[in-house]
């Protein structure tokens, strides 16, 4: 039976989606308009009335079944492919049920309806394709109101497949090419030493013989190798953190070799630190990198954990489904820390091309950042808002060199009871002879392969199967069941099922207690037909795998009934040092678990780092001090406000919900329009408490093409000096580390790989020499190290990118102060020191993008570009060394702004970031509908003074009345500079040593806000 | 009213709250009623629809905001069916014995879609609704509100005007008819909007019953019952605002809890 449903009146939706055709592939329709379809098939089914109570609201909507009559438009209509959950059509047929359906099964479609002979054949296809994402998605047209009873009238089946037999692979005798082969043709993205690993294993004559003697025979199995390529991919197993790096560093001659970046650099100052926190008797660090997230204390009786993922390559083939999987993909590794920890936080950091780049400068093959943007950001609004999540912090960030793979870094933080039924809420144990229990939706097709393809560069050729989409609602329900069973003591141990599925998570389960047994026929599947090793690393979403105590299996079945979630004892834990798994009664994964977990070649990794630029190079900066007069001032800085990474996003963070949970003391908006930016985010998780917990991050591309020490140690001083902000508590506050790299490792499309692998090493020794001097422990991370995509012969890739994501503890959210500036006669000061430091600012890339044309005579500025010896094609024009930090400095003077704070003397503060003092003066008189009057003080050229980017720096206001306090606590200090005062007047003007510069305070604003009046969906 | 209202006999006013199936502001409202005084159990919808008489022991009935179903088919259709026939007699008698029922957001949604809310013919039948912003677009945002001074219903008592959060994408509040909507403005109007931020037919943000004691409202109150959760309070504080004074959206469960306790 069809069913369509549309409302009587405008539907807003359909004018957002004809919207967003025009801007997207510049079809203007003149009209249209949408209908939802649904398809159903019962053994029995309730009378049409009945059916209008399930599918309509009365008052708003009507229905007809078997569809509308022809009305002479074009009707195109998308709906799933068979096989892909369709969870609207599974509430319909649960809605279906409650009224007496037998059996119901229901599909869903959309239907669009444009005026015929509208568009052309081409528009048409455009607008296809717009329409529909083909991975997942069936379009069909009927092009003619003849043709609409081509569309379908029942449901489409699954097609009926053969369970495909277990494979057995002779590896003996394979040599090198033929290794390989076989590793590209089962999309297992190992390489020859790893392949020679495995062929040795199954050459060893005792495993041999123990396999014989099981009766799984000599020959790997397919779900053998499967497991193997999952477990030891680049996404799951990090082995280029883990490799012996050879690092030569021609500036100081250092040659040497060093044995895993992740333990010498980042579990090694974390450990520094944590013997500092012993020995000063403090007890902070709960659980660092061995959970799914890292874990801090909040108070005596709860702690918190962070986690901060990056889904990249899924959001490259369809960023709607790509977003919403990564976030429902962290809120789960959340909910698998510890004993389970309930999610109260998101935050995404979200990377994109430029929007408004022009369609012949996206490589073919892609799509136009402005679709991936619209539709990440969409997935954001769907799988943020429908978990009831809040989103209290992240970015949108805009570079070039995000056209091939986007980078979204989605994050999300939790918080657990301190103690679980006698024992810390973030410890977990397993022991032999706990049940193996699988949690939540049912196995299908849908993301196999995703962990192994996650791990090579992006083609033509990627494979469609890696997609998964994630539904919030399933996961909600499944969150809801998991947190009452953790309080009622039913299982002793869990984890997510993500990359890799159950591979994975069991593979990690097993380790801890030294084997498990699986039984993949016990494993509820969505249909039939799927091979062994498909079940077996399947990334179908909202999984969760237990260990459960046997005599606890039958409460947890009982509770899971009352959530209507699904739970499949599929095995049981033990300690035989064996991953064995059975399917249709015979043996097909026989793998000893050591092999598994430490059986991968080490890699060996050179590296020479050769300084890409003359940062003393200063003669593009003389010549542009020379040349700037008072109008380019006027005109850079009103430039730089409608940047698309320093302009206001308001228009697309309002439609997050950023305030479920009822938590949000400083939220990302702040001032009397409430469209002031704001530092970070605040949320106080206890009704009973003050206390508060602060979300920032730090991430700044830009800097990398100069040199990646100062880059990485940029991004923790940002997201710490807005956690410091916020009102942070300094020494309360832990640190994710999430690197996105283009492919480092030497290889013949990567002949410059030693180069990204030095600035991999620089990276991680800037990281840890900033975080050891903040006393900053890095408590988890991650990295994504394949951040290349090669279209029609061209390789993209991503400036290599480290993004820091802090959660602090804020002792007192009353004390929280926001950006924007609030009343006549408050005074401005800066905080901090200034140096010319452009290198990698906005205003060198407003120069080299043509956003701003240079002061001057620009014949000779081209003639300058060409000459640069230049790492990438867009980067040109350089002005000088980026931001440095001055580690010890900043730390004090942190510490000082945060004693300011905490006495109450401060009345507004702003970080100073992209931009630099320009946009953040401009902030706070935006954000407080307010004007200023700032006197520079002309130590430096105002290009300098306005634009430079340095490092560790406010912009504080102080009310009259704390005035002489304030004075007292800064004298003596150079870095507290006193700019000016806030001035009822509504304008900006800035005092330089080239004049004054003057602007309206609607002048500002409309710069500001100029992407809200340009973007279209 | 009678102290056989709160069956616990120790005076405390039971408030249950539902959770499951997507309901996702369960407990910042839950948190709200026990600030207020009240005593607050959580109730799965499930547990709801299998064992109705669990209703008999609350004196209000909480339906809090979220994505109930995922707003599959519409916002709040699947669990206004779900509690249309498992509990419509519940309910009756909760509101028949002096109890209240209070619907934020999603939960405004389900009442309307499941007639108890204006409830015109006091036959449950659906004569308003909820549809898609103007924008077609969720909005999150804070909102200057005004509560109906003339009401009678025991929620709306002197409640001052004030900011509240508003986090929807169906919060477009629209009449089966004309008459309809000139019924609904008679009588059971509880609160409107300063500025339209949604295009809601007569900036309509709540409306009760014509008992007053069943209110749904698209705001929420539940996310603004401290002064730190409000967008400017800084500056409020600034100005003198007393954070142990200043008035919240706590003011309507305190009416909630004192009308149960009269």
């Amino acid at each position: 039976m069809r069913i369509e449903v549309q409302y009587r009146q405008e539907d807003p939706r359909a004018e957002r989606v004809r919207q967003g055709i025009a801007a997207s592939v510049g079809v203007q329709l003149p009209q249209l308009h949408i209908a939802d379809v649904y398809l159903l098939e019962a053994a029995s089914l309730p009378q049409d009335q009945v059916l209008a109570q399930v599918f309509t609201d009365p008052v708003a909507q009507e229905l007809r079944i078997g569809g509308f009559p022809a009305d002479g438009s074009l009707i195109l209509e998308v709906g799933l492919k068979p096989g892909v959950t369709d969870t609207t059509g599974i509430t319909a047929a649960q809605s279906l049920q409650l009224h007496g359906a037998v059996d119901p099964v229901v599909q869903t479609a959309v239907q669009y309806r444009i005026p015929a002979d509208s568009v052309s054949g081409d528009q048409l296809a455009a607008v296809v394709a717009y329409l529909h994402n083909p991975l997942i998605q069936n379009a069909r047209v009927a092009a003619t109101d003849g043709d609409a009873a081509k569309l379908p009238q029942t449901i489409e089946p699954v097609p009926a497949a053969d369970v495909p037999p277990v494979e057995r692979v002779q590896l003996e005798g394979l040599d090198e090419q033929q290794l390989l082969a076989l590793s590209r043709q089962r999309l297992l993205a190992l390489s020859v030493p790893e392949m020679q690993a495995i062929q040795e294993h199954f050459a060893d004559a005792a495993v041999k013989q123990d396999r014989v003697t099981a009766g799984i025979g000599a020959e790997a199995t397919d779900v053998e190798l499967e497991m193997l390529a999952q477990t030891w991919s680049e996404h799951c197993k990090h082995k280029i953190f883990a490799a012996d790096v050879q690092y030569h560093d021609t500036v100081t001659g250092e040659s040497s070799t060093i044995h895993g970046l992740f333990k010498s650099c980042i579990a090694a100052v974390t450990r520094r630190i944590a013997d500092r926190h012993a020995a000063e008797g403090r007890d902070f660090l709960r659980s660092v990198f061995t959970d799914n997230a890292g874990v801090i204390a909040f108070n005596d009786d709860y702690d918190v954990c962070i986690k901060a993922e990056t889904h990249n390559s899924p959001s490259a083939l369809d960023p709607y489904g790509g977003a919403i999987t990564g976030i429902v993909g962290v809120n789960r590794d959340i909910l698998g820390t510890g004993m389970g920890a309930r999610p109260i936080l998101n935050t995404n950091v979200l990377c994109f091309g430029y929007p408004d780049t022009p369609d012949e400068r996206v490589p073919q093959g892609l799509m136009h950042p402005n679709r991936v943007m619209h539709g990440v950001h969409h997935g954001i609004v769907d799988g943020g808002n429908q978990s009831g999540i809040p989103v209290v912090g992240g970015a949108f960030l805009f570079d070039n060199s995000y056209l091939g793979k986007p980078l979204v870094f989605c994050g999300t933080g939790g918080i657990m009871p301190r103690t679980l039924h006698g024992k810390p809420g973030w410890q977990k144990e397993i022991l032999p002879g706990d049940f193996a229990v699988m949690v939540g939706g049912r196995i299908g097709k849908d993301g196999i392969h995703g962990a192994t393809f996650s791990s090579e560069e992006l083609s033509e050729s990627s494979p469609t199967s890696a997609v998964q989409i994630g539904d919030p609602i399933i996961q909600k329900r499944m969150t809801e069941f998991l947190l009452d069973a953790r309080d009622r003591g039913l299982y002793r141990s869990l984890t997510d099922n993500g990359a890799g599925g159950l591979s994975s998570s069991f593979g990690e389960m097993a380790e801890g207690v030294g084997g498990i047994y699986l039984n993949l026929d016990n494993c509820p599947l969505k249909y039939p037909g799927l091979a062994a090793w498909e079940i077996f690393v399947s990334e179908s979403q909202e999984r969760m795998s237990l260990a459960v105590q046997p005599e606890n299996w039958e409460a947890l079945a009982n509770l899971a009934r009352e959530y209507d979630v699904e739970v499949s004892h599929v095995g049981e834990f033990r300690n035989s040092g064996l991953i064995e798994i059975e399917h249709q009664g015979a043996q097909v994964c026989r793998l000893p678990l050591e092999f598994v977990h430490d059986g991968v070649p080490r890699m060996q990794i050179p590296a020479e780092w050769i300084p890409p630029r003359d940062v003393q190079d200063h003669q593009v900066l003389d010549r542009l001090t020379a040349a700037a007069d008072l109008a380019h001032l006027q005109t850079a800085t009103l430039t730089l406000l409608q940047d698309p990474v320093i302009a206001s996003k308001e228009h697309l963070i309002r439609q997050y919900d950023h305030e479920v949970q009822g938590g949000s003391v400083v939220k990302p908006f702040t001032g009397p329009g409430m469209d002031g930016v704001s530092d970070g985010g605040v949320v106080q998780p206890l009704h009973e408490s003050t206390q508060g917990i602060s979300m920032t991050h730090g991430v700044c591309p830009r800097y990398s093409d100069i040199d990646t020490y100062a880059m990485a140690q940029c991004a923790v001083d940002e997201a710490y000096r807005a956690h410091i902000a916020l009102g942070g508590d300094p020494d309360r506050a832990g640190a994710l580390d999430n690197f996105c790299w283009p492919d480092p490792v030497l290889s013949d499309s990567t002949p410059d790989g030693p180069y990204k692998m030095a600035q991999l090493v620089r990276s991680c020794r800037g990281l840890y020499d900033i975080c050891d001097a903040y006393n900053l422990p890095l408590v988890s991370g991650k990295d994504s190290m394949k951040n290349d995509a090669r279209l029609a012969g061209r390789k993209v890739s991503v400036r290599p990118t480290l993004l820091v994501t802090l959660m602090g503890i804020v002792p007192d959210v009353t004390r929280c102060r926001n950006t924007d500036f609030q009343s006549d006669g408050d005074e401005i000061y800066l905080v901090g020191t200034t140096a010319a430091e452009l290198g990698g600012s906005r205003l060198e890339a407003a120069y080299q993008e043509d956003r701003l044309a240079l002061p001057g005579d620009a014949g000779q500025w081209r003639d300058l570009r060409e000459q640069q010896n230049i790492l990438y094609e867009y980067d040109a024009i350089q002005l000088g060394d980026c931001p440095r930090v001055d580690t010890g400095r900043a730390h004090e003077r942190y510490l000082w702004v945060a004693e300011q704070l905490s006495c109450g003397l401060i009345a507004t503060i702003h970080d100073l970031s992209d931009g630099g003092l320009a946009a953040a003066l401009a902030e706070g008189c935006i954000g407080g509908r307010i004007g200023a009057r700032i006197d520079l003080p002309g130590s430096q050229h105002p290009v300098i003074e306005l634009f430079s980017e340095s490092a560790s720096r406010f912009v504080v206001t102080v009310p009259p009345e704390h005035r002489q306090e304030f004075a007292k606590a800064a004298a003596g200090r150079s870095d507290v500079l006193q700019l000016g005062t806030v001035t009822e007047e509504p304008l900006l003007r800035i005092n330089s040593r080239l004049g004054e510069l003057l602007f309206g305070l609607e002048q500002l604003q409309q710069a500001f806000f100029a992407m809200r009046s340009q973007d279209h969906e | 009213m009678s102290k056989q209202h709160s069956p616990t006999g120790a005076g405390e006013v039971q408030v249950g709250i539902l959770y499951g199936h997507g309901i996702n502001a369960d407990r910042e409202l839950g948190t709200a009623f026990q600030a207020a005084g009240g005593s607050v159990q959580r109730i799965s919808v499930k547990h709801a629809v299998e064992n109705p008489d669990v209703l008999d022991r609350i004196d209000i009935l909480g339906f809090p905001g979220g994505f109930s179903f995922g707003d599959h088919l519409g916002s709040g259709l699947v669990l206004a069916q779900w509690i249309r026939t498992s509990l419509r007699p519940a309910i009756e008698r909760l509101i028949d014995r002096g109890g209240l029922v209070l619907g934020i957001c999603n939960g405004f949604q389900v009442l309307v879609k499941m007639g108890l809310l204006p409830n015109l013919d006091g036959d449950w039948n659906p004569s308003v609704s909820l549809v898609h912003n103007d924008s077609g677009r969720f909005i999150d945002t804070w909102v200057p509100v005004e509560w109906s001074s003339s009401s009678r219903s025991p929620w709306l008592q002197q409640l001052p005007a004030m900011m509240l959060p508003i986090r929807h994408g169906e919060g477009r509040f629209t009449a089966a008819s004309e008459e309809v909507l000139q019924q609904v403005s008679d009588d059971c109007v509880a609160l409107r909007y300063r500025e339209n931020p949604n295009g809601s037919v007569d900036n309509i943000a709540g409306i009760t019953d014509r008992t007053g004691r069943v209110l749904g409202l698209m705001p929420h109150p539940e996310a603004f019952i401290r002064m730190t959760q409000h967008p400017q309070w800084q500056r409020l504080q600034r100005a003198g605002a007393d954070a142990g004074i200043f008035p919240t959206g706590l003011e309507l469960f305190r009416n909630g809890i004192k009308a149960i306790h009269r």
